[in-house]
């Protein structure tokens, strides 16, 4: 009995020995499809793209930092970096305060799945079906207008166009905050309902009110919620794009030239070297701000 | 002091569904506007149609109510369904391709650890993270060289290698128990029996979230068919549908509310897959 137990045993311990060495290989069989697709669609053609940004577009003769230079010289690019700064300076804060605004007083109601889904049912809606809604709005003969005209907070002949004018970059935070307000919602409720309810009893046994027990309990804990959704907020706000170019085109009006359009027009006029000098940068800062956000992550 | 909280939390309630509904509003205008006849739309968007003064006007039941721009659409534009099967394809492939890619991918992650594991993972989160417009130039260049330009391949392939979907899968395979895959390698079962038997069954809802998220992605492609297709005819939904002019507006409501079909089909079948898959998509490694 004991001799059979400790052959047995010796058996297991050769058989997990040998499954060890294949274990160990085994990942590369599966991981190789993926990382082979990334190197030849990604990686290595970024690294095609650094070259070249040291080199002119039709010669390819090595002209060193020049390309940077005449990007930063470049107008439309101050006004796209500029209006690109100023969308998140203006989207991220609106949308994650209003996001926090909305799921605190949801976690604090019942049967709250259906108000939940309507808030996410924008992210089901392409953007193509509702260039027409938009234009419907904000056109100057539009919905918007004739709602302003009704409470009298505008003058009739002197219906402002919103699409042409300044107010076309608030369309766009508009249309931004209607696209993302609903995953924020679900990131934060996340973030509050996993926060112990033990916690938030103690506190009201001890006395604490509902906005205290907010913002002394549940809040300290929701740090690490914040930073995501910023990462992915400030991601998503990329692809307002969509919107956009659907609504006003290649050249819209100069207060919502976004990063997006120079570089799509950059495309379509093939200026490469342009590209790939300003694809490096933009992607050198987004690099730095990733694994920067990262670091305080861990920290947490 | 309770009737009165009890009173504040219904208003707040109510308002929040008023705002929730406002959200969705854009939904029931397509649909009361597929809907209406084309002297009604004609009469309501005039002033738009002609840029001229005055203000357009809306009916959220039309007072002749009529399927002919249906009709029109299903059985006199041919058109429509090409571009159809093109957004289909492209999104059906797409995801197809990420499942075969993608989920091994993820159970190496996952599963194993390797020497280049932390700094092999940290790429992945970089380049999920990197906007279109950045790899814009670098996915030319390479679809050039392989000279798949001007073909669905262009918007295909560089899609199945994204790596978002191995970064959300790869958090559903992490909450498997450790003890699982140890107990089934001790009974003697293979690498690839694992992944199939254990793997697969048991993380199919990350899996299951990272397909509906797609889905909703993939059915809005707006920037690649842009920079990648110059044929029309290969152009997706979500390109075509905006070129629609506001003459035909009753052919572009119908258009919509058809190409909306999909997408709420998939978003209320896998509601609570795209919560899961949204808090998956924030957590830390």
């Amino acid at each position: 009995m004991w001799k059979m137990q400790r052959r047995r045993s010796l058996k297991n311990r050769q058989s997990i020995w040998r499954n060890k060495s294949k274990k160990r290989d085994a990942w590369i069989l599966f991981l190789l499809p993926s990382l082979i697709g990334v190197s030849v669609f990604v990686l290595l053609p970024f690294l095609d793209v650094i070259r070249r940004s040291f080199l002119t577009a039709v010669t390819q003769k090595w002209t060193g930092i020049q390309n940077y230079q005449t990007v930063f010289a470049n107008q439309a690019f101050r006004l796209a970096i500029q209006n690109t700064l100023r969308f998140t300076a203006v989207c991220l804060p609106l949308l994650i305060g209003i996001g926090l605004l909305i799921s605190v007083q949801l976690s604090r109601l019942k049967k709250i799945q259906l108000v939940k889904s309507m808030f996410l049912f924008p992210l089901a809606m392409p953007a193509a079906t509702v260039v027409l809604i938009w234009k419907m709005l904000f056109s100057q003969q539009g919905f918007l207008n004739g709602w302003l005209l009704r409470l009298g907070w505008i003058a009739e002949g002197h219906l402002p166009d919103y699409m042409g004018t300044k107010a076309a970059f608030w369309v766009l935070v508009f249309s931004y905050l209607w696209k993302n307000l609903g995953y924020t919602i679900v990131l934060w409720l996340a973030g509050i309902f996993s926060v112990s309810s033990d916690l938030t009893e103690a506190a009201q046994v001890d006395g604490a009110s509902e906005r205290q027990c907010f913002w002394r309990v549940i809040f300290p804990n929701l740090k690490g919620t914040l930073y995501t959704i910023t990462v992915l907020s400030f991601l998503n706000s990329f692809k307002v794009f969509r919107e956009a170019y659907l609504v006003a085109g290649s050249y819209p009006h100069e207060s919502m030239y976004l990063l997006q359009h120079l570089f799509n027009n950059w495309f379509v006029n093939l200026e490469l070297d342009k590209m790939a000098a300003s694809a490096v940068c933009v992607g050198l800062v987004l690099f730095v701000t990733i694994l920067l956000l990262q670091k305080l992550w861990d920290q947490e | 002091m309770k009737i009165k909280k009890t009173i504040q939390r219904a208003m707040i309630k109510a308002g929040l569904i008023l705002l929730g509904a406002a959200f969705c509003a854009p939904l029931l205008y397509l649909l009361s506007g597929s809907i209406m006849s084309r002297y009604e739309l004609r009469e309501c968007l005039t002033a738009m149609m002609n840029q001229e003064e005055g203000l357009i006007s809306w009916k959220w039941i039309p007072d002749y109510p009529t399927f002919e721009h249906y009709g029109r659409i299903l059985f006199q534009t041919p058109q429509f369904f090409v571009v159809f099967w093109n957004s289909m394809k492209i999104v059906v492939c797409i995801l197809i391709g990420q499942l075969l890619i993608a989920v091994p991918a993820a159970w190496a992650f996952a599963v194993y650890s390797f020497r280049m594991r932390k700094v092999l993972f940290t790429l992945y989160i970089v380049l999920m993270l990197m906007p279109f417009q950045v790899t814009m130039l670098s996915s030319y260049l390479v679809l050039d060289g392989l000279s798949m330009l001007d073909t669905h391949k262009a918007i295909i392939l560089p899609a199945v290698f994204s790596t978002f979907p191995v970064f959300l899968i790869y958090r559903g395979f992490c909450n498997l128990p450790k003890g699982l895959i140890e107990a089934a390698r001790i009974d003697g079962a293979g690498e690839w029996t694992i992944f199939v038997k254990i793997g697969l069954p048991l993380s199919s809802g990350g899996i299951l979230s990272a397909g509906v998220l797609g889905f909703l992605e993939y059915w809005n492609l707006i920037e690649q068919p842009l920079a990648f297709l110059e044929d029309q005819s290969l152009w997706p939904l979500s390109l075509y549908l905006p070129e629609i002019s506001l003459e035909q507006a009753g052919y572009s409501f119908v258009a919509s509310v058809i190409t909306l079909i999909p997408a709420v089909f998939v978003f209320l079948l896998g509601r609570e897959y795209l919560e899961q898959g949204i808090v998956a998509s924030a957590m830390k490694e």
